[in-house]
């Protein structure tokens, strides 16, 4: 689908928010188009309408036109003539939306847990917003999305976006922004009494503004190693191994788990993904992995999905040499992705399309900020 | 301006009337209120809607003074909530889609169709009783303290989150199913056992056809959101777990099922209002709706059709990308079928007769503003448009182009065309097209902007927006304005359709004049509708020079008076 151009607007539209990310142009040459088409046939209609209502009005009461069964000449042009330009407009949706909602393979990850009625929001480096995000200009932003309680939608009208936040489901958006600056965030899925309220703003920055903004969190702690103490404290590591050829234990080893196809009791296979992590934590007899007994317990009710969403950055960092967290298993089409090799494991949590590359390993060496379960305790947040 | 010389045609007029019709023929409350004559129940229908109508568009009055202003300063966010959902619940399940067929489709289905009742005249009452029940029932569950889930009650806010009266409003709205499914199933039994000798299925005027589709859609699409409330109230009672992701249910199956009958539900509410279309071009133009069976079978298409296009809803719902483009693709399918008709319409003017009766303004105003709403149909079924736009206020003036534009001006136009059958008498002509302009005028002004706030960005169902924006402002500002407008248009014909009652003009048999059925018999008509069985000899929409179009049956009062028609006859004394 890349390989369609799609056309391009970048002049302001009238009516229409800034153009901030790569979809914004093209959404808006689609609706120029449309406005176009729209205008054109209503307009083309009304002056029919118009015209037989003057030059045709009735002259005397009790006039009777002659008759006028139909055409099925005309009858078939007005058929076959929209519904290809219907097939356009299609074609032309359908490019826009293909794109939009297939996850590039490369790209910075955040993390995001919407609840009645804000959105948090973990970096991979470990900071944590509420209802702001910070984000370089011009990176792939790649957001997996989960929801605490009712469903609620990710938008930003300037970057032309949006997708359903759904319980017990992860699912992912990405975005390019275009232009430094401060954008609108909404919740555009009815979500109870402060619906209106939940919402937030887009820090677009220049690359190295940003860089300078991460590391002026207070010492926050990568997403991934605040899971590795979670997997000490709940004792996932009794029956899990974590280190590569080790000894199995009760249950299966996740080093290097991450993107594989994993055969399952019953029949079939599953990718390991974000998603099937989450739901081995949930409900571990789903789809338990072949050759393991059932015996995990559950952790519904026990671990919030801001830590659910640590443990999974801790298993995908799991990884042996050259298989980035980035590269694999985005979301539902994908089953393991390319890498870009050479990078050890504890410094692949910076952005990889960062176009300041040496920010390595950059969890400060502080003490970590309190607990990790609290909903606004903890943010990391710049004034 | 009613001169001797006319209030003298009316006593002339009144004494050729047959002395019993069905509005005289019996009195008392009781007499209505077990009625089984489908033209009472449809004064009874046309009562009860009108009843809901106003409380819904009463909540829509309250949601456009608080969007004034940016801060939600007019009342609580969750007041606000309840607001818009009362406005929606009472407007889709009690207003739009009872509102033609339970009027005008029971009033004239079977005058069309030459028939004396409905197939099954006791059903028939009883399906308004059971649409009063659960009409009511939802109704009550408002005042007790409302609903705050939106129309579309979404899971898993409406199972495990909400604190208001949800199962009770449920219970109303499943109740008032079963008036759907009683109303769709005589249409089709109707239609199929009771058309006069020589009614072939052709010859059945446009409105029949469209009637017909529509109920196929509400005998098979009904018990869908039946069980959908259902399963949404043992999930909130009993914790089942279909649709709870904690106990292994998904939220988004919800949505499947409640669109699977909540889109086909928007044809519900459109083919009727096409069905009155249909008619008024043709009697108000004096010629065969151009492309007689086109028109006929786009109805069908959009009643198949229509089942096939529910995941357009869902296209940012985590949906697959490719179930997405399946349900874009049939979306523009089904867009073809309502464009045909369009087209017919428009082309059936050409060469016409074309009256600026009321009746006609509506089919004017229909058709611009169908187009309207029906091209930003297109741009919603544009899967990649569609990411930037959903829930916000653009689908909010999409539906409202649609819903209003569509269903209430064919409604209104409708109910003028068809009031001198269904009362006896005239409405005011001049007052009715100045309302007419007054209701096309405020509608454009209160929905236009819509379309640039919800591109702006606004989403749906915000009690507050943005104050940093102050186009936002200007533009809800419009819209208030627009909708005052609006409610006061839509309050004229409310007091001149009272006034007519009592004071109008005594309406002869065939006043436009049409070529159905319903104008061959007396206005309004006796209880049993024709006092012969008529028969059909012409095709339908065949006009013929006035004096041969005779009032069937002894007792006829449509006789030319003076080598004048009396609808003319009319005209002139009210408008000169």
């Amino acid at each position: 689908m890349q390989s369609i151009p799609i056309p391009n607007v970048s002049l302001p539209v009238p009516f229409s928010p800034e153009q901030a990310s790569t979809f914004a142009p093209h959404v808006d040459a689609l609706y120029v188009y449309l406005v176009t088409l729209t205008a054109f046939l209503t307009l083309a209609v009304s002056a029919a309408i118009v015209f037989f209502a003057v030059k045709y009005r009735r002259r005397q009461p009790d006039e009777l036109p002659r008759p006028i069964a139909g055409s099925m000449v005309l009858e078939l042009t007005w058929t076959i003539i929209p519904l290809m330009v219907a097939m356009t407009i299609f074609i032309w949706g359908a490019s826009i939306y293909f794109k939009a909602y297939r996850a590039p393979q490369q790209a910075m990850e955040v993390y995001v847990v919407a609840k009645q009625w804000m959105w948090k929001f973990q970096h991979q480096t470990g900071q944590r917003e509420i209802n702001e995000l910070h984000i370089p200009v011009g990176a792939r932003v790649k957001l997996t999305m989960t929801t605490e309680d009712v469903i609620h939608s990710f938008y930003v009208p300037a970057f032309r976006i949006k997708q359903d936040v759904v319980p017990g489901r992860y699912l992912q958006t990405w975005f390019e922004a275009t232009k430094t600056g401060k954008f609108y965030l909404f919740c555009a899925e009815y979500c109870g009494t402060n619906h209106s309220g939940m919402g937030g703003y887009i820090y677009v920055m220049e690359p190295a503004a940003y860089q300078q903004w991460l590391a002026g969190g207070s010492g926050a702690e990568s997403a991934a190693s605040q899971g590795q103490k979670l997997f000490q404290q709940r004792g996932c590591a009794s029956c899990h191994q974590v280190e590569a050829g080790g000894q199995q234990g009760r249950g299966p080893t996740l080093y290097g788990i991450f993107g594989r196809q994993q055969q399952i009791e019953g029949d079939g296979a599953v990718t390991v993904d974000e998603s099937y992590i989450r739901e081995s934590i949930l409900n571990p007899q789903a789809k338990t992995a072949a050759g393991f007994q059932n015996i995990m317990p559950t952790f519904q009710g026990q671990l919030s999905e801001e830590q659910i969403l640590q443990l999974v950055a801790y298993v995908r960092s799991l990884a042996p040499a050259g298989q980035q967290p980035g590269a694999a298993a985005a979301g539902t089409q994908t089953t393991s992705g390319p890498t870009t090799g050479g990078v050890p494991p504890s410094q692949q949590r910076s952005n990889p399309l960062a176009p300041t590359g040496e920010r390595q390993g950059s969890p400060a060496p502080q003490a970590p900020p309190a607990g990790n379960t609290g909903t606004t305790g903890n943010a990391n947040r710049r004034p | 301006m009613s001169t001797n010389t006319t209030a003298a045609a009316g006593r002339e007029w009144r004494s050729r009337f047959p002395t019993v019709n069905y509005l005289n023929a019996d009195y008392g409350i009781k007499s209505w209120l077990l009625t089984k004559d489908h033209k009472r129940i449809a004064i009874l229908y046309l009562i009860s809607v009108t009843f809901f109508f106003a409380i819904g568009g009463a909540y829509a009055a309250a949601i456009r003074l608080e969007l004034l202003t940016p801060m939600g300063d007019l009342m609580q966010s969750a007041t606000y909530n309840k607001v818009f959902t009362h406005h929606g619940i009472m407007m889709v399940f009690f207003f739009l889609i009872p509102a033609i067929p339970g009027v005008l489709g029971n009033f004239l289905i079977p005058l069309m169709i030459g028939a004396k009742d409905m197939a099954f005249p006791k059903i028939n009452l009883l399906s308004w009783y059971v649409f009063m029940a659960g009409g009511l029932l939802t109704f009550s569950a408002l005042l007790f303290g409302g609903v705050d889930t939106g129309w579309t009650f979404y899971v898993p806010y409406s199972t495990n989150f909400s604190n208001t009266y949800v199962t009770l409003a449920g219970l109303g709205i499943f109740i008032n199913g079963f008036s759907s499914i009683l109303t769709g199933l005589n249409f089709i039994v109707t239609t199929h056992t009771m058309r006069a000798p020589g009614m072939t299925w052709f010859r059945l005027p446009l409105f029949v056809w469209s009637q017909y589709a529509t109920a196929l859609i509400m005998i098979l699409g009904t018990p869908v959101i039946a069980i959908t409330v259902l399963l949404l109230a043992l999930e909130r009672l009993a914790h089942v777990g279909i649709f709870d992701p904690a106990l292994g249910g998904d939220p988004v199956l919800f949505q499947h099922m409640f669109w699977f009958y909540s889109h086909p539900a928007v044809y519900i509410m459109i083919l009727p209002s096409m069905a009155v279309i249909s008619e008024l071009v043709a009697t108000h133009t004096r010629k065969p709706v151009f492309g007689y069976s086109f028109v006929a079978f786009s109805s069908l298409a959009i009643a198949v059709f229509g089942f096939l296009v529910w995941g357009h809803h869902l296209f940012v719902s985590s949906q697959s990308v490719y179930a997405g483009m399946i349900f874009s693709l049939i979306s523009f399918v089904v867009a073809i079928p309502s464009a045909v008709k369009v087209f017919n319409w428009t082309a059936t003017m050409y060469k016409g007769s074309i009256s600026y009766d009321t009746p006609m303004l509506y089919v004017f105003a229909f058709i611009g503003l169908f187009m309207i709403g029906g091209m930003t149909g297109m741009f919603l079924a544009a899967l990649g448009f569609d990411i930037h736009v959903h829930d916000t206020y653009f689908v909010v003036a999409h539906f409202h182009y649609v819903m209003v534009g569509g269903t209430v001006m064919g409604y209104m136009g409708g109910l003028h065309n068809w009031w001198p059958k269904m009362t006896g008498r005239m409405y005011p002509e001049g007052w009715a097209r100045f309302a007419a302009l007054i209701i096309f005028v405020g509608f454009n002004l209160t929905f236009f902007p819509q379309f640039l706030l919800g591109y702006m960005g606004m989403p749906r169902r915000y009690h507050a927006y943005p104050a940093g924006e102050p186009m936002w402002q200007v533009l809800h500002v419009m819209s208030t304005g627009g909708a005052t407008v609006l409610g006061i248009g839509l309050l004229i014909p409310a007091v001149y359709f009272i006034w007519s009652m009592r004071y109008g003009r005594f309406a002869p048999a065939n006043p436009w004049p049409g070529t159905g059925l319903e104008w061959r018999t007396a206005s309004p008509p006796p209880t049993e509708n024709f006092l012969v069985t008529p028969v059909v000899t012409w095709e339908a929409y065949e006009y013929r020079p006035i004096e041969e179009m005779q009032v069937i049956g002894p007792g006829a009062p449509d006789q030319t008076v003076g080598g004048q028609h009396p609808a003319n006859r009319g005209v002139e004394t009210e408008e000169r």
